[in-house]
């Protein structure tokens, strides 16, 4: 079961891909979980749907509005290209700009679950002892919730990972530069014969998925561990 | 420095209006659960703003009806009744929280040693015991160095021998090297007797009494917010004498202003002024001096007022020398000895009813 050279290709550009979109959506994740676990605001249910709409609707759905949104000649793709140079559409960006989308309301509910298991009364506790909310939130509520923040990033890369829908109809599926792992199989296997080849890449997609929840859970059982003291 | 508290807060049907002033030293406030004693502190923290009112700390407004200044912006220190130690963080970092580099006393070292806290800094919140937590949650709130202290029933989650652990330090908290003002919530009154200055009786969202704890607790009508058990004034002496001159016989001879009192199991060193706490159910009262008695503690003394409640018993206020005494007898033997204001009397009491709780500095 040898890979072709398509096939490390995509492996290796879905883990770039993901972990781009993971470390770009986590400080925005952990942002919105918080505003929407500490604050009352108007508009929040909004934002609420918004977040999780792509958990809802169509993955193909989500990538053709992508596309509507940030093609080359759509509003904020002309934007985008003139002000920064930075082209989407068909492109690995765009598979990192839909790995971002599809994994975030993955990543920002595991993350203000945690954060609503935080005491309040422990953040009322640092207020009174000078510090301003944002302190609060980086030296209190962030690391106790900080367990459920890893799961949420391991549930966004792994979502990163097995993307599929919404990458292909927005980014399509070019090898070596947007032919990530779900695609690649995907492509071998409409050939006659590509078992084989989609055999070693699922293999991958086993392997990696299972070490990344391994390794969450050990990190969380020994962050818990450390904050229960023992 | 000196807090003024203004305030009306309405929570559903409960409804708070109180106004009172805190001067230096330990006022408490004293109440049943649901009198609003934690409505009041929750307001001078900031952490819930009341309807309306006003709150000023030294010359500073904290709240009033076009201002509300954020909790972390307030310099006060509030010790919780669950200490609120924050898990994730060893004893050292939770002691230390709240400090700005740089800041005027107290320092570190100081804490850590007036609270014993040595041996526990490298621990973390959840292997202390639950007196060990308060004295870290109390050494957090110091060190960040505020300028008020509240201090919420701080010892109500404690078992008898961890209060009797942390006492001790509250006291030092009294005497020591911090001249702010102290706000103590609480619903006993032995805490109270021994650790406050001043006193503030609430019931149902009101203030009903307040005042310096001596004159508080010494008044008659006061007694129903009190508790007819709990009820008791307290009185000012000096350790004159351990055991006899024959030798050692486990009573202490103490001097007040009225006469001369034998104490059981008072550890003080000669020379050391107490306050006593004599309970109001525990005095008898007798219209002249009493022979063939065995109770070794008699003080003369003028009733000052009588107050009849509507049940079977009477508050009888005293004055014995300069200080005051409170008896709670049967209106039936106020009638029958024909007690009256101004009338000298004798105030008899068990040595064994002032027991070390109520003995403070």
């Amino acid at each position: 079961m040898t890979m072709s050279d398509a096939a490390w290709q995509a492996l290796g550009l879905s883990i770039w891909v993901s972990i781009w979109a993971t470390l770009m959506a986590l400080p925005l994740a952990i942002a919105v979980a918080w505003l929407l676990a500490r604050k009352d605001f108007f508009g929040k249910t909004l934002l609420s749907a918004l977040v999780h709409l792509p958990l809802v609707l169509p993955p193909v759905v989500t990538g053709y509005l992508l596309l509507l949104s940030f093609g080359r000649r759509a509003p904020l793709g002309i934007f985008l290209e003139n002000t920064f140079g930075l082209v989407l559409a068909f492109r690995w960006t765009g598979a990192v700009l839909a790995a971002i989308i599809m994994g975030f309301p993955l990543m920002v509910r595991a993350i203000r679950l945690a954060i609503e298991a935080v005491d309040p009364k422990l953040e009322q506790a640092a207020a009174t002892l000078g510090l301003p909310a944002w302190a609060v939130a980086w030296r209190v509520t962030l690391p106790l919730a900080f367990p459920g923040i890893l799961a949420g990033t391991v549930m966004g890369f792994a979502k990163a990972m097995g993307e599929f829908g919404a990458t292909i109809t927005f980014v399509a599926n070019i090898p070596g530069e947007t032919q990530t792992l779900p695609s690649a199989v995907h492509a071998f296997l409409q050939i006659p014969g590509g078992e084989g080849a989609a055999a070693a890449l699922i293999l991958w997609a086993v392997v990696i998925s299972f070490g990344a929840i391994v390794l969450s859970e050990w990190l969380a059982q020994s962050v818990a561990k450390r904050i229960a003291g023992t | 420095m000196t807090l003024q508290v203004a305030l009306r807060h309405t929570i559903g049907a409960f409804d708070l209006d109180v106004d009172f002033t805190c001067p230096a030293g330990v006022t408490a406030i004293f109440g049943r659960s649901g009198a609003g004693k934690t409505s009041i502190i929750n307001a001078i923290a900031g952490l819930t703003p009341p309807d309306r009112g006003r709150i000023a700390l030294g010359g500073r407004v904290l709240t009033d009806t076009h201002s509300h200044i954020p909790s972390h912006k307030r310099r006060i220190g509030y010790v919780f009744q669950d200490a609120r130690l924050f898990p994730h963080l060893s004893v050292r970092r939770n002691l230390t929280f709240g400090a700005k580099p740089g800041q005027r006393a107290p320092t570190f070292d100081d804490i850590v040693g007036l609270l014993g806290l040595e041996a526990v800094l490298d621990r973390r919140p959840r292997t202390l015991s639950g007196g060990e937590a308060q004295r870290v949650a109390l050494g957090r709130a110091l060190l960040s160095a505020p300028d008020l202290l509240l201090l919420d029933e701080p010892l109500a989650a404690l078992d008898d021998p961890r209060k009797q652990d942390i006492l001790p330090y509250l006291e030092g908290l009294r005497a020591g090297p911090f001249h702010i003002p102290i706000l103590y919530v609480s619903h006993s009154l032995d805490e109270v007797a021994r650790l406050a200055d001043h006193l503030i009786l609430l019931e149902n969202g009101r203030i009903m009494r307040q005042g310096p704890i001596m004159d508080v607790l010494g008044d008659p009508s006061a007694l129903p917010y009190l508790g007819v058990r709990q009820a008791g004034a307290m009185i000012e002496a000096t350790v004159t004498a351990h055991g006899t001159k024959h030798g050692t016989d486990g009573l202490s001879t103490l001097r007040t202003s009225a006469g001369q009192l034998e104490l059981p199991g008072i550890a003080a060193p000669i020379g050391t002024r107490l306050r006593l706490r004599v309970m109001a159910q525990d005095v008898i009262l007798s219209d002249r001096r009493p022979r063939g008695l065995s109770s070794r503690n008699v003080l003369p003394a003028v009733i000052q007022d009588i107050h009849m409640g509507g049940g079977p018993g009477a508050a009888v206020a005293l004055v014995s020398g300069s200080d005051r005494l409170l008896a709670r007898v049967t209106a039936r033997a106020v009638r029958e000895m024909n007690l009256h204001q101004g009338q000298a009397v004798f105030a008899i009491f068990k040595a064994t009813t002032v027991a070390p709780l109520r003995i403070g500095r």
